[in-house]
């Protein structure tokens, strides 16, 4: 804060400072939420019409959402992705958290090196991966089916789950798990008594970002799926490259909205973890 | 339990309760507890070996196993690896050669020879795929044949570069990916200047990727300075201005871009409204680098604010408290004692937009036009339009090798625990 006693060169820095920051975030969401008022534009354009400038009604319109709606495709792939994202991240994060339990553990061997390999679908280019896939997929029989995208999301998506769960398993006090033993209570019983509680918030954010890493994916859905398995993300993509069409804007807002639900979900996971823990 | 005591001051081994040598029990426990915990991560390890890491290796093959002329003319390659190169080689490898494309032409694997072949010597197709159907009623000297056939085949290039495309292994797709190739005596030259393509591209690359994360760096620090000064309460607010792109999909975020910066975009007619430049004047800020750049930043500014972000919430305001009333002036104490803590985190969240920019695919592909690809968008090019595998193999080779050494540098540098997600 401004201290009281500050000159004017202080104060002028502070401002400007501030201002300078305030620029900043307005380059961050200004993108996102500038395509919400042109999904509701009556005519077929990217641009804010006179009308719409001067809040007249008849410029604006839901022509666009009921042209998802109405559109054989656009729900077909919505199903799509819902289905595809919703059997990636079940896969994901059971592996993740797994694999996260037994990283947390000091006796693991190789820590690092595991690590880091189990990491790696993050950072490999995707379109190395895609192209990886999209050989061996075919090889097996596996591409243009709803399950060679479910295995190479589940894959692309378990980093983030072995993040987030380890994060919430670092400072965890393993004497908890000694206690439980002593008292009498069976390794099982123990994991969904003790453990379980603890690492929930992990594994549902890790999960949430299994999750949206599915349903925003389109470069393994550009080499391994058919026109049956299209998805949103590979919907907009050719909406993009070939019609661009208002539709695009209606189907971002709809995304957007989404992901604001997701941010809020993993902000309240967030800060029960920190309270639990008793950080806050 | 003193018995067992007194039997160690004797010289003996600790005993556990139910009589075997306690070093021995603690061991075994030792090693069943790892067994455990491999056990835990074995699964995942199973899966991500399977899915992802086995395809890519099987991928990366390709850009050096080169079958397709070993195997479907058989005959000419088994002579041709003695051949020394020199003259135009005499009847028998012709007669091989007639006999192999009849059968090539017999077996439908023409049309892959002459396409492999096609790669490595252009123009060269229809000399294969037009001689292999004059092949079966060719009689001898074929060498007359084949020469009258095309006279290509009287050409020392072709023979040079049919045996080198019939060893079973090649060097040729690296060679090509970094613009180079042999020539007739088998040197390794530079491609033409007017072929050479793909050094300017991963420079391209490089040069993208540095710019990204430099601007990230540039609007991503002060960022995360004021969220990591202001009191929780205001920087939970912006903070959610910070993730909400993050967690918006890459597609939205890329037609954003689109809507706003192509000519008839928002941002040209906010432009024109203020009369800063004329209807005519409008500028092209997309489908060129420009709006590459101008959309990777902005995506990839989260990546940097977070780890800038956790960092600098890990100094103590009353470092900077001290140096200040120790009579530093404002300038000098940020400069000598709180920019030297936020190397650590100016490391972190460079490397990784780095890492993360130097493969991006979908938004060049979308905004990028021409002067804006990158190397992932050449990559999928020969993947999907040329279909030359093979190349695309060894582009992405040499772009993962890029790639892994610098996550084995944020590894050793941030270490991949410290990765934060929001």
């Amino acid at each position: 804060m401004l201290p009281s006693y500050a000159g004017p060169l202080e104060t002028t820095w502070y401002y400007t400072f501030r201002i300078l920051c305030g620029l900043i975030l307005v380059f961050l969401i200004a993108p996102i939420l500038v395509i919400i008022p042109l999904s509701f534009n009556a005519e077929p354009y990217f641009s804010f019409t006179p009308g719409m400038l001067s809040f007249e009604p008849d410029a604006f319109s839901m022509r666009w959402y009921e042209d998802i709606l109405n559109n054989k495709q656009w729900v077909h792939s919505a199903k799509n992705s819902i289905i595809i994202a919703f059997f990636a991240t079940i896969l994901a994060t059971t592996l993740g958290t797994l694999a996260a339990l037994g990283l947390s553990r000091p006796e693991m061997p190789y820590r690092g090196i595991i690590m880091g390999m189990l990491i790696s679908p993050m950072i490999v280019p995707l379109i190395i991966s895609a192209a990886g896939m999209y050989f061996f997929y075919s090889e097996v029989g596996l591409t243009q089916t709803y399950l060679g995208i479910i295995l190479a999301h589940a894959a692309l998506g378990t980093p983030f789950v072995v993040i987030t769960v380890t994060a919430t398993l670092t400072g965890f006090d393993q004497s908890l798990i000694r206690a439980a033993n002593n008292l009498g209570a069976s390794p099982t019983y123990t994991f969904f008594k003790v453990t379980m509680p603890l690492i929930t918030p992990g594994m549902i954010s890790g999960g949430l970002f299994a999750f949206i890493t599915s349903f925003d994916e389109v470069v393994a859905v550009l080499f391994l799926s058919g026109f049956e398995q299209r998805t949103i993300p590979r919907q907009m993509w050719a909406g993009i490259r070939e019609q661009i069409s208002p539709t695009i804007l209606a189907v971002a807002t709809i995304l957007v909205l989404i992901s604001v639900a997701l941010l809020a979900t993993i902000e309240l996971l967030r800060r029960r973890n920190d309270r639990l823990r008793g950080i806050v | 339990m003193s018995e067992q005591v007194m039997a160690a001051a004797g010289g003996g081994a600790v005993l556990a309760a139910d009589g075997t040598p306690l070093k021995e029990r603690l061991q075994k426990t030792l090693r069943r507890r790892k067994l455990v915990a491999a056990g835990l991560v074995l699964p995942l390890g199973a899966f991500v070996f399977i899915t992802f890491m086995f395809p890519i290796v099987l991928m990366l093959f390709r850009s050096i196993d080169n079958p397709v002329i070993n195997e479907n003319m058989p005959l000419t390659a088994a002579i041709l690896e003695h051949w020394d190169g020199q003259d135009i080689p005499g009847e028998e490898v012709f007669a091989a050669l007639a006999a192999d494309l009849a059968q090539a032409r017999e077996t439908k694997e023409i049309g892959r020879v002459a396409t492999r072949m096609n790669f490595e010597y252009s123009g060269v197709r229809s000399v294969f795929t037009s001689t292999a159907r004059k092949a079966k009623n060719m009689k001898a000297p074929f060498k007359d044949a084949l020469i009258k056939a095309d006279e290509k085949w009287g050409e020392r290039e072709m023979w040079v570069t049919l045996q080198r495309m019939s060893k079973p292994y090649t060097s040729s797709q690296y060679l090509a990916a970094l613009d180079m190739r042999y020539d007739i005596d088998n040197n390794i030259v530079m491609q033409d200047e007017d072929r050479q393509i793909y050094v300017m591209i991963f420079g391209r690359t490089l040069w993208i990727s540095f710019l990204v994360s430099a601007l990230c760096l540039l609007l991503g620090y002060p960022v995360a300075y004021l969220l990591a000064t202001l009191p929780l309460k205001y920087s939970n607010l912006l903070m959610i201005m910070v993730l909400l792109p993050f967690w918006t999909s890459l597609l939205v975020r890329t037609t954003s871009w689109i809507v706003l910066l192509q000519t008839n975009g928002v941002l040209n007619d906010i432009f024109v409204w203020l009369h800063l430049i004329d209807d005519e004047g409008r500028i092209q800020m997309i489908y060129n680098q420009m709006g590459t750049v101008i959309a990777m930043t902005h995506i990839l500014l989260p990546f940097m604010v977070l780890p800038l972000y956790s960092v600098m919430k890990t100094i103590p305001p009353s470092y900077m408290r001290a140096a200040l009333s120790l009579g530093a002036n404002p300038v000098t104490a940020y400069v000598r004692v709180y920019a030297p803590q936020t190397v650590p985190g100016i490391g972190a969240g460079s490397l990784l937009v780095f890492i993360l920019s130097i493969g991006y695919y979908i938004t060049p592909a979308l905004v990028g036009g021409r002067t804006g690809q990158m190397i992932s968008n050449f990559i999928a090019f020969h993947m999907q339009k040329s279909l030359n595998w093979g190349l695309a193999a060894a582009l992405g080779g040499i772009l993962l090798v890029g790639v892994l050494i610098l996550y084995w540098a944020y590894s050793k540098i941030v270490g991949v625990d410290n990765m934060k997600l929001g």
